[in-house]
């Protein structure tokens, strides 16, 4: 009888310590290269690593976060800010998995690159278990990035004309600080205020920091939030222009395209000018 | 805890026969009182991060974690400096473990001349860990641990600052003050906590001279250290490197040892001017459906002043140690995950000057007592973990330690004995349970569970025969081990 009673007990305990188990998780997969990432061990690792955020149900409703000021996605919404199909399609799997690995600069979103390869796939396969969409849709085809053109100054110059003709200031402001005259009245689709990026704070925007990664930004938008898709607006020769430009409000990153324009006088005085310098605290001054 | 490195408490292996009874029945509980110093509430609380997150069970780290701490304490997604923190976030947090335990100890000589078991228990509480800790700006972080016994006797435990991808490279950290040795297997984060189990007996072993008769001069590779270290990684944290060049003081204050260094008189001993080395390398890589493994080496090389230069007033002057011997330490080691089930395996050998292991000067006009021997041994370790959930994790470990050279090999001319073959060996056998009711992103606690035993051989010559005797010493614990 002690024995039952010692096994009774016992398994009691491992019931009490099992965690929540997501409503719907299935038999997801995920396909990151070669790897398939499975959704029930992607579950053991969601309930270790990211359920204080994102919630236990992954209705980005976890117990942190009412303290953030930019909230966890919601999974079961389904909606992605960073994907490589069109808006309002679902991401690949490769992109869930990209931000896994990236991480989102200036929100809580660390990179998980700690994780092995197996173990972010895995844990791609069960966010997807979140939302109905995996269930009744497919993710779109990814968009095609045509191969960057060479840099000159006049496709940062054509850049920065469209910048001002797309309004791309009115959100992001004429310098890229993100404060632009609409800036305070965004919002995202949870009706919470959302603030543009500002291209001035460093040069990992959210969704990547290559220059494809910004090519891809703006012609498939970043869904869920007021920044559209302008695939249908402009040619992809003019969105490489753009992303040449957007590069030189980067001012505090050495690349190639401030570079260039630096050595232009039109360019140096931009930029010059939106330098903070000479405080009375010295360097680290953050814009 | 007696101020010196870490939980730098003096071993089984060091005691002389008469403190034996103070090991047995007071030392035990004093270990164990020594409680771990990094498990941190206070960084839970900044990044918003469940403990599950950068612990398998804390305070054991996770890669996740690991890359963490590698990284400065920084997520590195530009929230970690203190200026995006709401202004009354203060990163400091607290630990202790009130506690039932029981400790048990066989042969321990009695002042009438005979020897008894001695086994002592009820309830009692651990010290006090004060873990603060964080950056002050982007790449500049620090950590700083008072710690304190049972009794209220503070030290510090780690002071330090760090400096984080300067030239904005992972492979380029520095760190300066009083800090754990890059240890893979961290003692600050061992899932133990007894009297018997909480430490590593292969990172504070010393071999006897003779039995009873310990060196005097003290060093554990698990003892934080004073120092500067040279740290590196990749950027996901599998390649790590580090080297650190130290005072050769075993973490203590004012250019002093511990203990008497060898043949050094008065309280504590005088430091040498050199410095000590520590390297430590490893590489992780990954296996498809077992997980993340690595295998590293580490080195420590050090020296230990054999007398003093200068005296005053009879005490040695802080600093002015000289007659150096050396010491080394070496060691394998390697982390194998299989799902649930996770292994650390441990290779270790020790070799210490026959100076130092005799106490005797170096510049000592007949040299070394004849029958005396450089000591060197072996030592290996296996820990097992099954973690079941992040709430439940169960811990076993064994570690040996066997003596390939005895430091005393015995003379014609004296009346005392070689020392036995065998003589120090170590067995320590430990298991545990702690549970963790929950997780969250607050505070920690576990309900800790533990039994641990420990076999040493010979160490000791019975007041009733004369001849050598072992110890056996073992420590039940019930705790609440908890963190905020």
């Amino acid at each position: 009888m002690r024995r039952i009673h010692f096994k009774k007990i016992a398994l009691n305990l491992l019931l009490v310590s099992a965690l929540p188990v997501a409503a719907g998780a299935q038999q997801m997969e995920s396909h990151i290269g070669n790897v398939t990432g499975h959704a029930e061990p992607g579950k053991a690792l969601y309930y270790r690593y990211c359920w204080g955020c994102h919630g236990a149900r992954g209705d980005g409703n976890g117990e942190n976060a009412p303290y953030l000021n930019i909230l966890p996605r919601n999974f079961v919404a389904g909606t992605f800010k960073c994907r490589s199909t069109p808006t309002g399609m679902l991401p690949l799997d490769q992109d869930l998995y990209n931000s896994l690995e990236r991480g989102f600069n200036f929100t809580n979103m660390p990179s998980w690159i700690a994780l092995t390869v197996e173990e972010r796939a895995n844990l791609v396969a069960f966010i997807k278990t979140f939302s109905p969409r995996w269930k009744t849709e497919k993710p779109g085809d990814p968009i095609q990035i045509p191969a960057e053109p060479s840099l000159s100054v006049a496709s940062i110059q054509h850049g920065k004309e469209l910048f001002q003709k797309l309004e791309c200031w009115k959100c992001h402001g004429n310098e890229g600080r993100g404060d632009g005259p609409s800036a305070s009245t965004l919002t995202d689709s949870n009706d919470q205020p959302i603030r543009p990026y500002n291209f001035t704070s460093d040069n990992r925007s959210k969704c990547g920091h290559t220059n494809q990664d910004l090519y891809k930004i703006f012609m498939t938008g970043l869904d869920g939030t007021p920044m559209p898709s302008f695939a249908d607006v402009i040619k992809p020769e003019d969105a490489w222009d753009l992303v040449h430009f957007l590069r030189t409000l980067q001012y505090n990153n050495k690349s190639p395209e401030l570079t260039l324009w630096l050595s232009t006088k039109e360019g140096a005085a931009i930029v010059n000018a939106q330098k903070v310098s000479n405080t009375n605290t010295g360097s680290g001054v953050n814009p | 805890m007696d101020g010196r490195g870490g939980c730098g408490v003096s071993r089984v292996s060091t005691r002389p026969v008469r403190s034996l009874l103070y090991f047995a029945v007071v030392l035990g509980i004093f270990l164990f009182s020594c409680t771990q110093a990094s498990a941190f509430p206070a960084f839970a609380r900044k990044y918003g991060l469940p403990c599950s997150s950068c612990h398998e069970g804390w305070p054991k780290l996770s890669p996740f974690g690991q890359q963490f701490k590698d990284n400065g304490y920084q997520l590195g997604n530009d929230r970690d400096a203190p200026i995006f923190q709401q202004a009354a976030y203060w990163p400091v947090a607290f630990r202790t473990t009130p506690n039932w335990h029981l400790e048990t100890a066989n042969h321990v000589p009695l002042d009438n001349g005979t020897v008894a078991d001695v086994k002592t228990s009820g309830f009692d509480y651990t010290g006090l860990d004060i873990l603060t800790g964080g950056t002050l700006a982007k790449n500049f972080s620090f950590l700083f641990v008072p710690s304190s016994d049972e009794l209220g006797a503070f030290h510090i435990e780690s002071a330090n600052v760090r400096f984080s991808n300067i030239l904005n490279s992972t492979w380029f950290n520095l760190k300066v003050g009083k800090f754990e040795l890059d240890n893979l297997l961290s003692e600050k984060r061992i899932l133990t906590l007894s009297g018997n189990g909480g430490f590593y007996q292969n990172y504070h072993f010393q071999p006897m001279y003779q039995p009873g008769v310990p060196e005097t001069y003290v060093f554990g590779i698990g003892d934080n250290q004073l120092g500067v270290e040279w740290m590196g990684h990749s950027k996901n944290d599998r390649t790590r490197l580090s080297v650190s060049v130290l005072s050769p003081t075993d973490g203590n204050p004012d250019f002093q040892t511990g203990a008497g260094a060898a043949g050094v008189t008065g309280p504590g001993g005088a430091a040498g001017r050199t410095y000590d080395v520590f390297a430590a390398g490893s590489q992780a890589f990954e296996v498809k459906g077992l997980g993340l493994q690595r295998v590293g080496a580490f080195a420590y090389f050090g020296h230990a002043p054999t007398y003093s230069r200068f005296t005053s007033g009879g005490v040695d002057i802080p600093g002015s140690g000289i007659g150096n011997e050396p010491y080394y330490r070496v060691g394998l080691i390697g982390m194998w995950y299989v799902k649930k089930f996770d292994f650390t395996t441990m290779y270790f050998y020790g070799h210490d000057s026959a100076f130092l292991a005799s106490s005797t000067p170096s510049n000592s006009p007949t040299g070394l007592p004849p029958g005396t021997r450089a000591p060197t041994w072996n030592g290996g370790l296996i820990e097992t973990h099954y973690t079941y959930s992040p709430q439940l994790i169960f811990v076993n470990r064994y570690e040996l330690i066997r003596m390939s050279q005895q430091a005393w090999v015995g003379d014609p001319s004296s009346e005392t004995p070689a020392n036995p073959g065998n003589m120090g060996n170590i067995d320590a056998l430990t298991f545990g349970i702690r549970y963790y009711p929950f997780i969250n992103t607050r505070a920690g606690f576990a309900f800790h569970n533990e039994y641990s035993i420990v076999w040493q051989r010979n160490s000791q010559i019975s007041p009733v025969t004369g001849g050598t005797i072992g110890l056996t010493s073992s420590s039940l614990l019930f705790g609440f081990d908890f963190a905020f």
